[in-house]
């Protein structure tokens, strides 16, 4: 690992921002579990780190107009056990709970979990030719082998997934990002907050340099009857998604009044799949609208060598992550 | 580059366990064996020349050469297993680094060092975290508890004794990590904590099925594949506590 100095006297965000900003090559640092795994590959090479624990932004508290904030410091166990959370936004709380293993979802924070760095294998090799790491240098995943990779919003430039559980449903849930500038803090819609990876797959995100997440908030509706959080992976637990669906409903009687789908481990950034929500609305929930409904979402999927599978792996997902949520919880 | 060039790395370590062995500990025993193996091996290959080669085992030492500009070193101290300890160290150093090369706490084991098997597994404030996974530095004012502050009065912990009876090992690598993890586990359950196959998620009263044991043990790999014991163990005792 490369050297870097390290400090943990910020105690606000305005406090770590200028901190950061002033510093050469600064990351910030909170639970560590992806960024010091890539530091001790040599990917990231930060000089300086801002430890930001001490920052008070661990809590899950009710929103006046309801909704719920959840700090950007609160541990993913934490939020997927908060009352609040698993009564109100269970597929928040089982999404999170799909990822990782317990000892890391006792150090991963809501904040960092958003900005989790993709798990492909080429990013994660310095000797391999990636666009995200090294901008320029070209894609080796595109004619390598690129079995866990999107097959949705990739370009010529880079086909890695975005691996985190918890985006999905934040995707669904239709969260906003609260994002601290230094001067003062403005909102970013959760499916605007991830870029596709376009001629630019360096750039993930809307953050300007040293931006810091603050909390993340979820909107009153939380889905707590009809949903599904459907994680499809190589081994029953402790991996990352091959496909994952994430479907929230509101239900009149068997007819759709509302319908929210977003796919994990097929695409670029989180995968919010809203002409298939639109065309949901008013019909009956049968087995033949699902599909129909997993047909449209995958539409515009573009197959690679090794994760061709996926295509049909993820229309199977959606049907029956579909028919779970329909039928709703007993 | 002197060896003790930098002044500041001041570490004081706590070798209580390995002064109490008259003779060589198995630790030092491995670590000169490895030693002279590699010096042999050195001089193999590169003959004379290599005869000068020194291996390094001083972590130190083997920052100094590799870094021409001393990194920064940070005073820490915390409690582990009810004991302050206090090391200056460079900020890479991993809390399982800091526990196996400076504390003299060897239980804590690294496998992948990468957060993936779980060997490493110590409870901080109560909570299993992977220690290789982050940085010593971090744990200001904290209390650790690794394997070896898990029994009292010189009475193995009872998830050790489980352990034992149920024979949860085979080479014995994963098993602090599965221990630690089973410890801290158990208190999640008793807390009323989640796992992502539970079905009733507004209930704090958690059944541990033999699933759901797999389920929350999911962090702790164990390539002997003494995975039955281990269910074993921990399904026993959630009986005896349920």
């Amino acid at each position: 690992m490369k050297i870097f100095t390290y400090s943990k006297d910020a105690a606000t965000p305005t406090q770590a921002i200028e901190e950061a900003t002033n510093k050469n090559d600064s990351a910030y640092i909170a639970g560590g579990t992806n960024l010091i795994d890539l530091m001790k590959d040599l990917v990231l090479t930060p000089a300086h780190l801002v430890d930001i624990n001490g920052l008070k932004m661990t809590s899950v508290d009710k929103l006046d107009g309801g909704g719920v904030r959840i700090g950007a410091l609160a541990r993913n166990s934490d939020v997927a056990n908060h009352q609040l959370i698993r009564e109100n936004y269970p597929v928040l709380s089982r999404a999170l709970l799909s990822g990782a293993s317990p000892q890391l979802r006792n150090m991963a924070t809501t904040g960092g979990n958003v900005l989790q760095r993709t798990r492909c294998s080429y990013f994660y090799d310095v000797a391999s030719a990636c666009n995200k790491r090294n901008p320029g240098s070209g894609c080796d995943a595109i004619d390598g082998y690129n079995r866990v990779h999107a097959v949705l919003g990739g370009s010529a430039k880079c086909i890695a997934v975005n691996p985190s559980d918890m985006n999905v449903a934040l995707a669904a849930l239709d969260a906003n990002v609260l994002v601290s500038t230094g001067s003062g803090e403005r909102k970013i819609r959760f499916v605007e907050f991830h870029k596709l990876p376009g001629n630019t797959p360096h750039i993930e995100t809307m953050l300007d340099p040293y931006e810091l997440i603050t909390a993340i908030e979820l909107p009153p509706a939380g889905f707590s009857k009809n949903w599904c959080y459907l994680k499809v992976r190589d081994r029953a637990s402790y991996a990352f998604a091959l496909v994952s669906a994430a479907v929230c409903l509101h239900m009149d009687g068997s007819k759709f009044k509302e319908a929210r789908l977003a796919l994990g481990g097929v695409g670029t950034k989180p995968w919010r799949v809203s002409e298939v929500e639109k065309m949901l609305v008013g019909k009956t929930a049968d087995e033949k609208l699902f599909k129909s409904a997993a047909e449209m979402a995958m539409k515009s999927a573009k197959g690679y060598e090794h994760n061709k599978f996926k295509i049909e792996m993820g229309k199977r997902t959606i049907v029956r992550a579909l028919k779970v949520a329909a039928a709703g919880v007993s | 580059m002197d060896k003790r060039e930098y002044d500041a790395v001041n570490f004081e370590v706590d070798a209580t366990t390995d002064k109490e062995n008259a003779g060589q500990s198995r630790r030092e025993f491995l670590v000169n064996a490895a030693t002279v193996s590699a010096a042999i091996a050195l001089s193999g290959v590169f003959g004379e020349e290599a005869e000068a080669a020194e291996v390094i085992n001083d972590p130190v030492k083997a920052v100094a050469i590799q870094n021409p500009v001393p990194p920064q070193t940070i005073a820490v101290e915390f409690d582990v297993n009810g004991q302050m300890q206090k090391v200056n160290i460079d900020p890479r150093t991993s809390l399982l680094d800091a526990l196996r090369e400076y504390m003299g706490l060897t239980g804590s084991k690294k496998g992948c060092d990468h957060g993936q098997c779980g060997a490493c597994t110590v409870l901080v404030d109560g909570r299993r975290i992977n220690s290789c996974l982050t940085f010593a530095v971090m744990y200001q004012g904290n209390k650790i508890t690794t394997i070896e502050g898990l029994e009292a009065d010189d009475k193995l912990h009872p998830v050790q004794s489980a352990f034992i009876k149920h024979d949860g090992f085979q080479c014995g690598y994963c098993t602090p990590g599965q221990i630690c993890s089973a410890v801290g586990m158990l208190g999640e359950v008793k807390a009323g904590c989640l796992s992502a196959i539970t079905t009733d998620m507004a209930s704090n009263k958690m059944t541990l099925t033999e699933a759901e044991i797999r389920e929350r043990m999911s962090g702790n790999l164990c390539r002997c594949g003494a995975y039955p014991g281990i269910v074993a163990a921990i399904k026993e005792l959630s009986e005896q506590t349920a």
